[in-house]
């Protein structure tokens, strides 16, 4: 083999690079220092990662910001926000026709957690809070929508409030699937994103369905 | 204090207080700081510090700090692997290793019953497909229960439905396999699981049709067909798998059973009454218990009524 005697790089190529790791944007000293900081500062700036990624939900561009930063907070309140709207009628009353805020508050994060294992199971590379981070957030187009419902229904009752709440619903149904499937379906093999989007589907299906039949006491 | 003492006086490590996990953050930004301090420049001084300041602490403070650190790691490494050993999802992997196309195949064999009894069918060990189909089921008879006004007092709706599919599921399963495991057929858990699973779907086709459309003569043709497609398919699978006639029909006939009963009930548990009888009947005495009464064929009317009013005079 002639061409392997001299394997040595020629001394006038310079070979440069670089060897750092992409640090995250916080540095050793700023993780210890943040005690010192005034309780608004630290206040305003998860509520600025809050708000950010809602604007990230509404308008779903494939950005890596939702993964890559996740917290739990903005689920933590659009749950508790959803499940305070849908609690419906008193626990006495003979028409408890809607459901408590526990069983909403189970079937969000239950429903959340059972997407993540599947989509875990099925070879997906996001990890597990990155995932239910991203399907809490994706709440924000229903909550929106049972916000809109719950205004309809102060005006009335009748087929074209249905008809409206129908149309709103679906609408943000479709919004919200949409949303997640971005985030999510990008960390799938590609011929196996049916099988995750599915059952993302049915989730968000069940929350509209408790939205759309939701009648106030 | 430091002194040139070879023992090392354990009694006096309170003041460092070095043998406590909340200095170990602090530990580690001394001496990151330290580092640092090295690095710019000064090192003459600093180091005169530094030697200063661990002379002092000295050599107790040093050793609890250090025990203090390995305890932490021991203790992460110990936790990380029973972690790693039983909440290991991994077992559950191969179970859901499947392709779409593979999921939609399964799912329309299932409504087709195979010929071949006498050669053990192949039966798929997936868990994927069946999941998603008790969670749809799930959801429908959510549908169901919400249009036919169902009223549960003790409990939840949504309890109530991922408690009765989940039950079935996995209660029935384990039924048929310890009868099968009773009459010497060949089937494992998983693929009993897997059967069961595939054939709740034509359970979900029928029970989305019906809950819509509100005939029963559309629903019993629906049951008789779909329901019973679905379940000669797997009768027949099992059939396949087992040997001697007494022991097909008790396997066959149990599952025969218990599936098409199962369709029976979720129909006329949560079905809409389309003119409530009971209601024009009785009026503001209603009972405490809600359930309002089915569809019922004309026949049994007068029985009902008679019934009804027997009841309503002892109140």
């Amino acid at each position: 083999f002639p061409g392997l005697t001299d394997v040595s790089i020629s001394e006038d190529i310079p070979v440069e690079g670089e060897i750092t790791v992409p640090v995250g944007s916080h540095s050793p000293d700023e993780d210890f220092s943040t005690l010192d900081e005034p309780v608004r500062d630290t206040i305003m700036r998860d509520l600025k990662a809050v708000g950010k990624k809602f604007v990230h939900v509404m308008y779903p561009k494939k950005s890596s910001a939702l993964l890559r930063d996740w917290d739990l907070w903005g689920p933590l309140v659009l749950c508790v926000s959803l499940a305070l709207m849908l609690q419906g009628g008193s626990a006495d009353s003979r028409d408890d026709g809607g459901p408590q805020f526990a069983e909403v508050f189970v079937i969000i994060w239950f429903g959340a957690v059972v997407i993540t294992l599947n989509s875990k199971l099925l070879g997906g590379t996001i990890s597990f809070f990155q995932s239910l981070c991203v399907l809490g957030y994706c709440v924000l187009p229903l909550t929106v929508a049972m916000l809109v419902c719950r205004l309809v229904l102060l005006a009335g009752s009748g087929t074209i409030s249905f008809i409206i709440r129908l149309i709103v619903v679906i609408a943000m149904f479709g919004w919200s699937t949409l949303a997640s499937t971005a985030f999510l379906a990008d960390s799938q093999p590609p011929n196996r994103k049916a099988l995750v989007v599915y059952p993302i589907f049915l989730f968000y299906f069940v929350i509209s369905w408790m939205i759309l039949t939701f009648t106030p006491q | 204090q430091g002194g040139g003492s070879a023992v090392i006086d354990m009694e006096n490590m309170d003041d460092t207080s070095g043998s406590s996990f909340e200095d170990m953050g602090e530990m580690h930004q001394r001496m990151k700081e330290e580092e640092e301090e090295e690095v710019e420049g000064d090192a003459g001084a600093a180091e005169d510090e530094d030697g200063e300041f661990l002379g002092m602490k000295g050599l107790r403070g040093q050793l609890g700090r250090q025990v203090a650190d390995q305890m932490w790691q021991v203790g992460k490494r110990q936790a990380s692997r029973a972690f790693s050993l039983y909440a290991n999802i991994d077992i559950l992997r191969p179970y859901f290793d499947v392709e779409p196309i593979q999921v939609r195949a399964r799912l329309l064999e299932s409504m087709i019953p195979v010929k071949m009894i006498n050669f053990p069918q192949k039966i798929a060990g997936e868990l994927y497909g069946p999941l998603m189909l008790v969670f749809t089921l799930v959801a429908i008879l959510l549908h169901g229960m919400k249009t036919s006004d169902t009223i549960i007092r003790e409990g939840t709706l949504m309890g109530t439905a991922i408690g009765t599919c989940f039950g079935y599921w996995l209660g029935v399963s384990s039924f048929i396999y310890f009868l099968a495991y009773l009459c010497n057929a060949q089937i494992t858990m998983v693929q009993m699981l897997s059967l069961l699973g595939y054939g709740l779907f034509g359970h979900c086709i029928t029970l989305f049709v019906t809950y819509n459309i509100h005939f029963h003569s559309l629903f019993y043709i629906f049951w008789l067909g779909v329901g019973g497609l679905s379940t000669l398919r797997m009768v027949a699978v099992l059939v396949s798998r087992t040997v001697g006639h007494t022991q097909r029909l008790i396997l066959c006939g149990t599952l025969a059973a218990l599936h098409m009963l199962f369709l029976l009930y979720l129909h006329f548990a949560y079905h809409k009454v389309v003119e409530g009888i009971l209601d024009t009947l009785e009026g503001p005495n209603m009972p405490p218990f809600q359930r309002v009464a089915r569809d019922i064929p004309v026949v049994s009317n007068a029985v009902l009524n008679t019934t009804a009013k027997a009841i309503a005079l002892t109140l």
